[in-house]
């Protein structure tokens, strides 16, 4: 009897201390929110570096990065204690980065600077920067890491970067003020959405060509305040999630039809989306209502909001 | 409550309203550092014998900036420097930014600066820019002097970015098809705080309209916009008092302003000769609003959301000052014709005026949509920041003000209104 009940507590206890986290950067108030996605509750807010945006970690789970734009550098933090352990250089104002598959180089997106910045996370140096578009932001790579794509802002392109050679292959124009890349689940295409433009186009990595572009209308909702940005694919290959800005919706749209399924009502100017570990829940940041909100990807609902700090901008889900 | 309780309530609050008050802008030493930065990353670039990406030149673009030496008014106001350099950094800015783009797509841009000075003329210096082969130019120029150069010879050839007159008159009865009007006139920036304004239902207004020229234009549109907006004008005065209002303000004012009841104070001086000095002097408690107090802009140090902070730093970077409505007016010119290029792979004057006139021109200007062009009169449609000196207070058009096309069209002469006939 007390085994099974040393077992039983033993199981809370380790469920507890595995139970996924989200961590969400607050742009105007300089904090970290620490979400318990099961119980959907702020567990811990910390201060950290000035303007906080991009975030991502490790595979492992171990750290967490943050791109803290004011301080132009990049912070890594302890993902449990949340204690900041160094900073990575980053070159001026860091805004967006990901993580190469085996972890050993961060690609910055340097938004005041026209830069790609590469640095190896284990000597924390710059190996190589990439002279690329003016205000970059979104960055997109493939599954095995070979190919790195790159928007930007003011320049209206999507930079095709060769991880290899670390020099840009090709340039793809796309609509007005693309803010994000993603790769789908199987690497044939890669989404970009274009906030000003109103519209994610998807590309083909290997022609570049532009294969389908993709508009929205949301009855009641004028054109101009549908402003995509955030691009989530499932790994199933069914949907792609595409956060509206200031249109309060994130899109369900068929990742391979690219038809619109569904507008899902989230929080003011949604942004940056991220899917729990099994995928059967999507976070979306809401900047302007200060809250995250939950959307349950089965039945495409939103179930909770969350209140968080200032200005919510990136989130990261724990492995 | 008790004592012990308020006492934690107040060292409670203390505690949170002081952890954050950081500003927000960058400081000038902190700008020099990442443009420091920069320049030594380059040179590390160059020594790994690193090149940027760029494709062979295959087009290239020439752009004049013309602008002119004025005598500098009597200094109504020792706080703010005068600028004689408005316009440049913005076109500057926006050539970096068009030749980026450019390195990607084989085009090239090339700005030239032109200053006519107190003892040349005008026309005969646009003139000579003309027949020199110059096609594209950015002005910063009155609107006087902008309709004079509609009898150049050779006008019809060249296409005109008006960057600092906002007279409603150049965009109607006086337009051309090759001026295109990148500043909001009056009468958008006179909608654009009405709406506002009838939102907070201060319906009822007091008028005061300087002595110049571009005053009477500017209280010529608010007078519209009121009809428009149904608003009543209780009262009406020009000033035309002359002394030097810091020493005599506070007997002036009270007096000039004692009369109807009415919401808010709307003031027409566009030079700030009496505006700045009718706060807190009026005889009832009133605000002010127009060229001073609540003032709608197309620009503003003030403005933070959709990226600006971005622009607001490249600009300080670059200047080591902020950014006037001029210098963007400047910039969005500049990325305009960036931004036609691009897309046409053309750069001749008929087609960029057809691209830029077309429906499927859009350009992101860090005002959270998209900035078009009117195809009947050249005018830039964009949204209006309202703003107090030190804070935004609202942006324009406001909700519920709907159109077919463009809610932005909500704001200014909208096409059945327009006289412009090119």
């Amino acid at each position: 009897m007390f085994n099974i009940l040393l077992l039983f507590v033993s199981i809370l206890y380790f469920s507890s201390a595995d139970a996924s986290k989200a961590y969400i950067t607050n742009e105007k108030d300089n904090t970290l929110s620490v979400i318990d996605i099961d119980k959907r509750k702020v567990i811990k807010t910390v201060d950290i570096g000035q303007r906080p945006r991009g975030i991502t970690m490790t595979k492992d789970g171990k750290l967490v990065l943050i791109c803290a734009s004011d301080d132009d550098r990049v912070e890594v933090r302890d993902a449990e204690t949340l204690k900041l352990k160094y900073h990575l250089p980053s070159g001026p104002d860091p805004e967006l980065f990901v993580l190469s598959p085996d972890d050993s180089i961060l690609y910055i997106a340097n938004e005041d600077d026209a830069m790609v910045t590469v640095v190896d996370m284990n000597e924390r140096m710059i190996i190589d920067d990439i002279p690329v578009g003016v205000e970059p932001e979104g960055m997109g790579l493939t599954n095995n890491g070979a190919v790195l794509v790159n928007t930007s802002e003011t320049t209206n392109m999507a930079h095709f970067i060769d991880t290899e050679t670390l020099n840009i292959v090709e340039n793809v124009l796309v609509d007005a003020r693309p803010r994000v890349a993603m790769f789908t689940p199987n690497d044939e295409e890669v989404w970009v959405s274009s906030e000003i433009g109103g519209t994610v186009k998807v590309i083909n990595p290997n022609s570049k060509a532009v294969t389908h572009t993709i508009g929205f209308e949301i009855p009641g909702v004028n054109e101009e305040s549908i402003q995509p940005v955030g691009v989530k694919h499932t790994n199933d290959g069914k949907y792609t999630f595409v956060a509206l800005g200031p249109a309060n919706r994130v899109a369900v749209i068929d990742q391979k039809t690219k038809e619109i399924i569904k507008y899902l009502l989230v929080g003011q100017r949604v942004w940056q989306l991220a899917f729990s570990n099994d995928q059967k829940t999507l976070l979306s940041t809401n900047g302007v209502s200060n809250d995250v909100s939950f959307i349950n990807v089965e039945k495409l609902k939103v179930e909770k909001s969350v209140k968080v700090g200032r200005f919510p901008w990136g989130v990261v889900i724990s492995p | 409550m008790n004592i012990k309780n308020f006492l934690l309530v107040l060292i409670f609050l203390s505690l949170t309203l002081t952890n954050k008050v950081d500003t927000r802008e960058l400081s000038i030493q902190q700008l020099e550092e990442r443009k420091k930065a920069d320049s030594e990353r380059a040179e590390k670039r160059k020594k790994r014998g690193k090149k940027a990406f760029s494709k062979e030149i295959t087009l290239t673009t020439k752009i004049t900036f013309v602008s002119m030496e004025r005598k500098n008014p009597p200094v109504l106001s020792n706080l703010d420097p005068i600028l004689t350099d408005e316009g440049f950094y913005g076109v500057k800015l926006a050539i970096e930014d068009n030749l980026t783009t450019g390195r990607f797509v084989g085009h090239d841009y090339k700005a030239s600066f032109h200053r006519v000075s107190l003892n040349e003329k005008l026309n005969q210096e646009f003139e000579k820019l003309i027949d020199k082969g110059h096609k594209i130019f950015i002005v910063d120029l009155t609107e006087d002097e902008i309709l004079s150069l509609k009898k150049l010879r050779g006008f019809d050839q060249v296409l005109i970015f008006n960057i600092r007159s906002k007279s409603d008159s150049l965009r109607n009865e006086k337009c051309a098809k090759n001026i295109y009007h990148i500043p909001p006139s009056y009468s958008m920036l006179s909608d654009a705080l009405t709406q506002y304004l009838v939102k907070k239902k201060w319906t009822k207004w007091f008028l005061v309209t300087g002595p110049d020229k571009s005053d009477k234009n500017y209280s010529n549109a608010l007078k519209e916009s009121a009809k428009k907006f149904n608003i009543k004008i209780k009262e009406e005065k020009v000033w035309d008092f002359t002394s030097d209002l810091r020493r005599t303000a506070g007997k002036e004012v009270p007096i000039f302003t004692k009369g109807s009841r009415y919401d808010v104070l709307v003031v027409a001086d566009e030079k700030g000769e009496f505006g700045e000095y009718l706060a807190y002097r009026t005889w009832d408690p009133r605000p002010i609003a127009g060229s001073q107090g609540l003032k709608p802009n197309s620009w503003h140090r003030t403005h933070e959301q959709w990226g600006a902070t971005q622009m607001q730093n490249r600009f300080r970077r670059e200047s080591g000052r902020w950014m006037t409505e001029v210098d963007y007016h400047a910039w969005t010119a500049v990325r305009s014709l960036g931004e036609a290029i691009t897309r046409t792979q053309k750069n001749s004057v008929t087609d960029i005026i057809k691209y830029l006139s077309g429906s499927s021109f859009g350009l992101g200007a860090y005002k959270g949509m998209k900035v078009s062009y009117r195809s009947w009169n050249g005018q830039m449609r964009q949204p209006i920041l309202l703003a107090a000196p030190r804070s935004m207070v609202s942006v324009s058009p406001q909700d519920g003000y709907i159109h077919p096309f463009s809610e932005l069209d909500t704001l200014g002469k909208d096409k059945p209104e327009s006289t412009c006939k090119f």
